[in-house]
């Protein structure tokens, strides 16, 4: 394998790895879901470094260009970014519920909230 | 040339992720990641997706933007210190992020023709769309045609997020309002 050839997909991974500690450290709910995000958009980074072909061009079909990067990942992560907007906002609304029943949106403070009403 | 912006943009989205991680205020929590966002819109223009780059630059770095600057006009943004250590969570990270380079050396190598995603059914989009469909733009063909039903799907989730959002904020001002009334 050679490093250069690899360098989207060590660095995607580093960034989704970045995500994932923002969710599992963070007790905050609104940083877990930024943390979330950023997550889903290095997948959507994997999935287009994936379609990318050196020295094709954009799938606009033009005359005389042979060469075209490949289409479907970029119809896959379309519907991902769109999806991903939308559970954002049920994920943001669901967090303006907890901070209306709880006073809090720090997990562990709920969790607390929780035991003491048993 | 494109290598080096590629490069240099993921240099800059390291370092967004890494102050997103390590921040305390959620506004500016907010703020990188409309950055981030854009950002990786650059990318995906670099990697030839420019569908891809303007919905990530629209939805992705604005309509979430606003989304999560209005929910914590709600919420509020400051952030707790954290009490836990941060030991557990970093050894997970550190051994899951391991073992997901180490899966990456059996990927292709970037940017090759050859790769075994490009083939199968891609080769006859671009080959037999623009007389099937009638429109230059690849994406858009295989997106509305080839594969409609994905995006269909897509239309059943926005809908059932919409609604989703509708129950759990729309029943608050009359709940609000019936409890002043002392009911």
């Amino acid at each position: 394998m050679n490093l250069l050839g690899h360098y989207n997909y060590i660095v995607v991974v580093v960034l989704m790895m970045l995500g994932f500690y923002t969710v599992i450290a963070r007790d905050n709910l609104v940083k877990k879901l930024i943390g979330l995000g950023i997550f889903q958009v290095s997948v959507f980074m994997l999935y287009i470094s994936i379609g990318y072909v050196s020295g094709g061009s954009v799938p606009i079909l033009t005359e005389g260009v042979t060469l075209y990067s490949n289409p479907l990942p970029h119809v896959l992560i379309l519907t991902a970014i769109v999806v991903g907007v939308a559970t954002l906002a049920l994920g943001l609304a669901l967090v303006v519920r907890i901070r209306e029943a709880f006073g809090t949106v720090e997990e562990d403070e709920i969790r607390l909230k929780e035991d003491a009403e048993g | 040339m494109d290598s080096l912006i590629d490069v240099v943009l993921f240099a800059f989205l390291i370092v967004v992720a890494l102050a997103v991680a390590r921040g305390r205020d959620l506004f500016a929590g907010a703020m990188l990641f409309g950055m981030f966002s854009l950002l990786s819109a650059g990318l995906f223009l670099i990697m030839d997706a420019a569908d891809v780059a303007f919905t990530e630059a629209a939805v992705g770095a604005g309509v979430s933007t606003v989304l999560l600057v209005a929910a914590l006009s709600l919420i509020g943004t400051e952030e707790r210190a954290r009490r836990r250590s941060n030991f557990l969570p970093l050894a997970i990270v550190v051994v899951t992020g391991a073992s997901l380079i180490w899966g990456t050396f059996d990927l292709p190598p970037f940017g090759d023709p050859a790769n075994p995603p490009n083939h199968h059914v891609v080769p006859r989009y671009l080959e037999k769309s623009g007389e099937e469909i009638g429109i230059p733009n690849v994406v858009a063909s295989v997106l509305a045609s080839y594969r409609g039903f994905d995006t269909f799907g897509e239309v059943v989730v926005i809908f059932a997020a919409g609604v989703g959002v509708m129950l759990l904020l729309g029943g608050r001002k009359r709940h609000r309002q019936r409890k002043e009334r002392g009911l």
